[in-house]
């Protein structure tokens, strides 16, 4: 019937508002899930004559971290990440964004160092072609240097769990199958 | 939600509530219109609710650096746009681009609007039968009386 | 022990709500006179206990009592005592208790203003008003309660945002609740008549004014926060499409349908199931509004303290409200039938088409809103939508409306003839035709066709809006309050639409690097920097700029652009100089400094754009015009209805 045109309208409208609450609507999905990682070329935070570039890294699959020593969330996540070193053969690049050397080595001395490598992004340039928009956020990036995963804002132990663990498992499994 | 804590506190800290105010010259009026449409156009990703020519963040500043840097450089408004999206998706656009996912979104208006003006003529042309027939109804009765009281 | 006073009236409140929202609409279907003549008396009740309840509020903020966890997360004892007083409904609970006490308010204004309306109605009235009041209520009581204590209490609370601490906006929460809680009546007397089964030109009748001064408060509203946001955020814009804002301009367009489709129904008996299907969805979309706003389902720049449970609960609400009213409306707008007749060519027909456009672009602005949160609810992504797609369609939308305000109003009621018409409007047409084209192409410093658009279709309207004073057969000064009321409201309308145009068109900025002496022109207008100072205030530190404006060498004004620090919060804010006249503004902000003295500016001129909010000023006017016609004020006393 015509007048129930209305009703029907607005239960559909209900149900998008119901699912619109579990959703997060400032949350940015990457757009580089299973594409190729964006390469750089930057100078190491322990010595800057060396350079680092996400290329070494082909042949495992490894963790990308953004950090920067002004960010309050990146220490809440810190000890996350000591942890998951210590109890798994994990290796994580660390990208210090925007930040200062001096800061960022004194930093890692005070709350301890998980990273195989800093990288150093002063302009955050890199960042932006990663696509960061805030700090902290962490990649999964695999054997053959594709994204496979984006943890926005700080890991959790939770996350850790839950999503990272068993995504790294599977994708290590994949190159001994 | 602890993860959001870490995306709040950044916002926080550095959500200036005043327009961003840099100096930025151009040799081409033409890259300054094209400047300035950018900037209207792309979505600031930390004050979310603020283009890049309105925000203060510090993404904001280095974005809109980006974009000097791009279109001085002779890149396109397709050039640029394809550069954000590339790294961080159709969400910075403030403009949604025509693909199927957003057809409904740009055609949406005008065929609301046709179905709005077709509704309208079809109630308007069944309400007038319905008047139409009552009258030939009254009518009928009318002549039905003519009839009887003539054939007395 | 204050806030705990008005804590308890709350809870009595609520039970009062209660009581209101059941008994009398009861006693009206079985038949019970006690019950219904409860009406009156219990909202009378509920409306003294939300006042203590929000006068233990406001008390608890003009003596600095941080004990209430409220007000030690809004104000602050250097907070000015104005701000202390708009403090109140600053944020989340304090405003749903605003809301409530405006809704208890309107539901005893109609109970005394209704001497010709029948008890039965009116009980069906303030019932179904009584049940929005139990929502609002229990949303505090069990959400978002303004009287919760905190220990141990801190010694100063925290400041309120400074950008809150602004006359603009703290009168605008009010006006624009008095327009949404206004629709609720109008949504209330469409419910009681879908109840009873019949709806007639009386009901319109008492139904309008209520409608139309609701609109007047919409009005108001929409056009200070525009205001505000633009003598306040810095960047000269005054519409952003921002979800919040969204939300009010959907009622406001949906309300301006209804307002045209309840002079329909008064006049002629027509349009009956359209016009409470309209007041339901004016209200549907004021309270769809406070869901999107508090809920955090979009991200807006207004967020309240946005928070997915208080955001099921609204929902809820919502679907036992706009659901409910929308089932009963399935089920008995066939009772409603209209048996007006009215040819293709009249202005029933006209005035029908104009309501499918107001109604399509209300659509349009809840698509683009929601879009987003479409794409994200099926997983195809995240886009964005903003002021370039809602610009391009509401433009395309907005044409043809405002052409058909102007054929409208030429057109005769039941029946008319396209002949006839084109005699009569062959004159404004043209008229409309040259100004619109001819004043740019003499006086606009460049072309553009949407100059000649906007300025003939603003034209337009405000021609055939005198012409239909003037070519009436009596008199203008013996027409109604209701038709001057409508012409008025037009020709702001034309206002408003040509100050968006040029404004929109013609504005100019630019950011400039200025040391002290030097200066920027912009057309006939030099803005030089003299230097900048530091001062000191109350509750802020701010570097003040001194720029002189001249026009055409000649000094106009000393402009002093701000840039506060205050003293509660790290957060600088920027306090533009605006010099504001009928036919331009200037506009100037102060940046960053940039050594030797030299700072950064933001210098804009913005033709016109005074004509946006001086417009809505005139609709607002008229529509309390056409509020005040006599014809509302006549007490018929009806037949004692027999229960």
């Amino acid at each position: 019937m015509k007048n129930s045109l209305p009703l029907v309208m607005f239960i559909l409208l209900v149900i998008l508002l119901a699912v619109g609450l579990e959703l997060d609507p400032r949350e940015v999905p990457s757009p580089y899930i299973g594409k190729p990682a964006p390469s750089f070329d930057l100078p190491s935070l322990a010595d800057s004559s060396v350079t680092i570039n996400p290329e070494e890294m082909k042949g495992k699959v490894w963790l990308l971290n953004v950090w920067a020593s002004w960010c309050g969330a990146c220490r809440a996540e810190h000890q996350v990440l000591n942890r998951l070193v210590k109890n798994h053969k994990i290796d994580i690049v660390g990208l210090n964004y925007k930040d200062r050397d001096s800061k960022a080595k004194q930093w890692l001395e005070d709350l301890g160092d998980p990273y195989v490598s800093v990288a150093v992004d002063r302009q955050g340039l890199s960042g932006i072609d990663w696509g960061v928009y805030g700090v902290p956020e962490t990649f999964i990036i695999d054997q053959q240097g594709i994204i496979q995963y984006k943890n926005i804002g700080p890991v959790t132990q939770y996350d850790i769990e839950n999503t990272i663990i068993p995504l790294i498992s599977s994708l290590q499994q994949e190159i001994s199958r | 939600m602890r993860k959001w804590l870490g995306i709040l506190l950044l916002t926080l800290s550095s959500f200036q509530l005043h327009a961003a105010i840099e100096i930025y010259q151009f040799d081409q009026p033409k890259q300054e219109e094209l400047y300035m449409q950018m900037i209207d156009e792309l979505r600031c990703l930390v004050c979310q609710n603020q283009n890049l020519s309105a925000s203060n963040a510090a993404l904001a500043k280095d974005l809109r650096k980006q974009t000097y840097q791009m279109v001085t450089s002779g890149q396109s408004h397709e050039q640029i746009v394809d550069y954000m999206t590339q790294r961080y998706g159709d969400f910075v656009l403030y403009r949604p681009p025509v693909k199927a996912s957003t057809a409904l979104l740009w055609f949406g208006p005008f065929i609301l609007l046709l179905i709005g003006i077709m509704v309208l003529i079809f109630t308007l042309k069944k309400r007038n039968e319905l008047n139409d027939e009552q009258l030939s109804n009254a009518e009928h009765e009318q002549i039905k009386q003519l009839l009887d009281s003539g054939e007395k | 022990m204050i806030p705990e006073i008005g804590q308890a009236a709350l809870i009595i409140a609520f039970a009062l709500a209660l009581i209101q929202a059941s008994l009398p609409l009861v006693g009206a279907q079985i038949g019970k006179p006690r019950w219904v003549n409860l009406a009156t008396p219990v909202a009378r009740g509920q409306l003294l206990f939300i006042v203590i309840a929000y006068a233990c509020l406001s008390y608890s903020f003009l003596v600095n009592d941080f004990s209430v966890r409220y007000v030690a997360s809004t104000s602050n004892t250097a907070l000015p005592l104005i701000y202390k007083i708009s403090g109140v409904w600053g944020a989340h609970e304090g405003s749903l208790l605003l809301w409530a006490l405006l809704l208890s308010a309107w539901t005893v204004v109609v109970s005394i203003f209704s001497k010709s309306i029948p008890k039965i109605m009116l009980a069906r009235v303030i019932s179904v008003m009584g049940m929005i009041s139990v929502g609002f209520i229990s949303f505090m009581l069990f959400t978002s309660n303004p009287f919760i204590r905190l220990f141990p209490a801190p010694i100063d609370g925290r400041s309120l945002n400074p950008l809150l601490q602004d006359f603009g906006l703290a009168i605008h929460p009010p006006m624009l609740y008095m327009g949404y809680v206004g629709f609720s009546v109008a949504f209330a007397f469409s419910i009681a008549a879908m109840i009873d089964g019949k709806l007639d030109a009386a009901w319109a009748r008492w139904v309008r004014p209520w409608t139309n001064i609701a609109w007047v408060f919409m009005t108001l509203g929409i056009a200070l926060g525009s205001w505000w946001a633009y003598y306040e955020l810095g960047w000269g814009g005054w519409w952003f499409w921002d979800p919040v804002e969204n939300a009010s301009l959907m009622p406001w367009l949906v309300g301006t349908a209804l307002i045209h489709s309840l002079a329909v129904t008064e006049k002629r008996a027509a349009f009956k199931s359209w016009t409470v299907l309209l007041a339901i969805f004016s209200f549907s979309l004021s309270l769809l509004g406070t869901f999107l706003v508090r809920s955090g389902v979009l991200t807006s720049v207004h967020a309240f303290a946005t928070d997915p449970a208080r955001g099921v609960f609204i929902l809820v609400f919502l679907v036992i409200v706009v659901g409910g009213s929308l089932v009963l409306f399935s089920w008995r707008a066939s009772s409603l039938r209209s048996v007006g007749q009215f040819a293709p060519v009249s202005r029933e027909t006209g005035l029908l088409f104009n309501n499918v456009i107001l109604v399509t672009m209300a659509g349009t602005v809840l698509l683009g809103t929601l879009y987003p949160l479409v794409l994200d609810a099926l997983g195809v992504g995240k886009i964005s939508v903003g002021p370039p797609y809602f610009n391009q369609v509401m433009v395309f939308l907005a044409v043809p409306l405002y052409l058909l305000m102007g054929f409208g109003l030429f057109l005769r009621w039941k029946k008319d003839s396209v002949s006839r018409i084109k005699t009569k409007i062959i004159i404004p047409l043209s008229l409309a035709l040259v100004a619109g084209v001819l004043l740019p192409l003499f006086l606009a410093p460049e072309q553009n066709g949407l100059t000649f658009i906007g300025l003939i279709s603003a034209s337009w309207v405000a021609l055939a809006a005198l012409l239909w004073l003037l070519n009436s057969t009596v008199s203008p000064f013996k027409l109604p309050a209701s038709t001057w009321g409508a012409v008025i409201a037009h020709i702001g309308m034309a206002v408003t639409v040509t100050g968006i145009t040029l404004t929109s068109i013609y504005s100019h900025e630019k950011d400039v690097r200025l040391a002290p002496g030097e200066f920027y022109q912009v057309g006939d207008y030099q803005f030089r920097l003299i230097g900048v100072k530091e001062i000191r205030r109350d509750n802020y530190i701010a570097y003040q700029g001194i720029v002189e404006a001249s026009e055409s060498g000649k000094h106009l004004v000393l402009m002093h652009p701000e840039k506060r620090t205050y003293n509660q919060s790290s957060m600088p804010m920027t306090e533009a100089a605006i010099d504001a006249g009928l036919f331009r503004d200037l506009f100037v902000a102060l940046g960053e400094p940039l050594g030797a003295g030299s700072w950064s500016l933001r210098i804009y001129h913005k033709p016109f754009v005074r004509w946006i909010w001086m417009g809505a000023l005139i609709m607002a006017f008229g529509g309390l015009l056409a509020a005040a016609d006599k014809r509302y004020r006549r007490f018929r006393p009806h037949k004692k209805a027999v229960v």
